[in-house]
């Protein structure tokens, strides 16, 4: 039997007086799937990441997230249920001050609290070790001890992915995790998706404005457009015609 | 040309009526405080050549005395930096909870933020006057008063300094599932301790200045001087003590600037 991950049922969400970002989004994403979520600039892509993970609340709709509501959960179930998703956000949202070790780190904190997962250097010596696998998986181990708002916008981004990693999410979101790393890194970035995808059964839902890589990275692409969703199908059934349509 | 299709946005926005309205009534009102505070010609006129006397009786500034008022503007710095450390250090627990979004509710905030404003609201001198009478006369008094004053200042603007770092980093940890106190020690003070540093010097400069005038009553440090010149009509003695503070404070003040400059960098 397949496994739910992420049901959203009904979703509508606007901000103040503004047009509504959704107008009633229905879909769902099985255990070990690689979703592509597409859709013009402003189409509410990061907001419905957001509403995913209940970061913010949705106006009206659930969402069921590995099992769980979020809404119907009290602070420390929220947490709970939290350390085991994984967020890259669009805009990177490192600590700038903190070295990029320090912000790795961070990356615990869902599952440790205290002083110690703070900084680098008060952390325990298995976690400095495994937030150093995870910059060496995305091969920045050597700026590990650099102050992270001296970090280019491409190393930026891959602090940002190895702080999600760190801690092994079930359930990994990715707001355009290859928007500023080069052609290279970003084959090498989904590449690394993949792998946890295939090896370790983890759930990605990411978005992209490169064609190519919803296509041929995502088991499933998800275009929104107009507040609805107009493409719910397997990649290999959504021909380039109807992305374009998408954007035009 | 298609620019007269284009309609431009206007320069200025005419006042409406409640907009002039309301520059009357401002007019009115500083015109109604300007006689309450007895606005007068007449002794405005008269009073240069009084300012005249007084300072050709104060000049030049008495020298006899220079040591122990070098002592006294010393006690003043140690009554100054001693407070304002203790209220700077009290102050980050206290705007932790001020500020808004960070680590506890809204009704919290609004409490704490109501008693900061009490706190700011009671002038120095007043402080100082309540604090001679819990602990005595002295510049332990004096000290008491900086540091709640300096806590009234700092809490309140290191609430603001949190409030206004951007959310990104707090909302990524919130997704990993952090702590609010986890989350406030490890994205949101960092980011904001800049600015914490640059409003401590304001802090620092604002207790230097309170702790030059708590003498007058009789809460410490070189005030005292100033009072006992004046009421001695030992006016070579006050100007010195003036000359004094003015060159201590412009010193702290400069100190201040070069020091926020070197911490903040440049244009941030
Ligand atoms: N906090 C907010 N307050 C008000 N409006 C918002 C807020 N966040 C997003 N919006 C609006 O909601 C709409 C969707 O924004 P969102 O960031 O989700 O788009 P997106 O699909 O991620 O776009 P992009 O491809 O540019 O990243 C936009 O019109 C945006 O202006
Ligand atoms: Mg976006």
């Amino acid at each position: 039997m397949q496994v739910i991950d992420l049901q959203a049922n009904g979703l509508c969400k606007r901000f103040g007086k503004a047009a509504p970002v959704f107008l009633g989004l229905d879909f769902s994403i099985r255990q070990g799937d690689c979703v592509a979520l597409v859709g013009a600039n402003g189409t509410g892509k990061s907001t419905l990441l957001r509403c995913c993970l209940g970061l913010i609340a949705p106006d009206a709709g659930r969402i069921s997230l590995l099992g769980m509501t979020m809404a119907d959960l009290g602070p420390a179930a929220r947490r709970d249920l939290r350390a085991r998703t994984g967020l890259v956000g669009q805009k990177h949202n490192l600590v700038p001050r903190l070295s990029v070790l320090s912000n790795v780190i961070h990356g615990f904190l869902g599952r440790h609290s205290g002083p110690r997962y703070w900084v680098h250097s008060l952390a325990p010596a298995w976690a400095r070790a495994a937030a150093m696998t995870a910059l060496e998986k995305v091969g920045l181990a050597d700026l590990a001890l650099r102050r992270a708002d001296q970090l280019s916008g491409g190393q930026s981004q891959r602090v940002a992915i190895a702080r999600a990693l760190v801690c092994n999410p079930r359930f990994l979101v990715a707001d355009e995790p290859c928007a500023s790393l080069d052609p290279q890194a970003g084959e090498e970035v989904m590449a690394l998706f993949m792998t946890l995808v295939k090896r370790e059964g983890v759930t990605v839902l990411f978005t992209s404005h490169n064609v190519q890589h919803a296509l041929s990275y995502g088991d499933r692409i998800l275009g929104l457009q107009g507040g609805r969703i107009a493409i719910d199908a397997p990649s290999a059934d959504v021909t380039p015609l109807e992305m374009a349509k998408l954007y035009g | 040309m298609d620019s007269s299709a284009r309609t431009l946005p206007h320069r200025f926005n005419r006042p409406g009526g409640i907009g002039f309205v309301s520059y009357v009534i401002v007019a009115f009102a500083i015109l109604w405080s300007l006689e309450g505070a007895g606005w007068s010609v007449d002794r405005l006129l008269s009073s240069p050549p009084k300012l005249a006397d007084f300072f050709s009786r104060a000049w030049p500034p008495s020298t006899h005395n220079l040591e122990r008022l070098a002592w006294k503007m010393v006690e003043t710095l140690q009554i100054a930096v001693a407070g304002a450390a203790i209220g700077i250090v009290l102050s980050l627990p206290i705007a932790l909870l001020a500020a808004r979004g960070v680590l506890v509710g809204r009704g919290v905030n609004l409490v704490v933020r109501i008693i900061l404003g009490f706190i700011r609201a009671v002038p120095d001198l007043a402080w100082a006057l309540v604090f001679v009478v819990a602990v005595g006369l002295g510049p332990f008094a004096g000290m008491l008063a900086i540091a709640i004053d300096t806590i009234g200042f700092c809490g309140r603007f290191f609430a603001d300094d949190m409030e206004n770092t951007d959310p990104g980093p707090a909302e990524a940890l919130t997704a990993t599932g952090a702590r609010r106190i986890d989350i406030a020690a490890s994205a949101v003070i960092p980011a904001a301790l800049p600015a914490f540093v640059s409003t401590s010097l304001f802090g620092l400069e604002k207790a230097v200045r309170a702790s030059t005038i708590l003498g007058l009553v009789g809460a410490g440090g070189i005030g005292i001087e100033l009072k006992v010149g004046f009421d001695l009509f030992d006016y070579p003695t006050a100007m010195t003590v003036i000359l004094m503070i003015a060159v201590v404070v412009i010193g702290v003040e400069q100190i201040g600037a070069v020091l926020r400059q070197k911490i903040i960098g440049p244009g941030r």
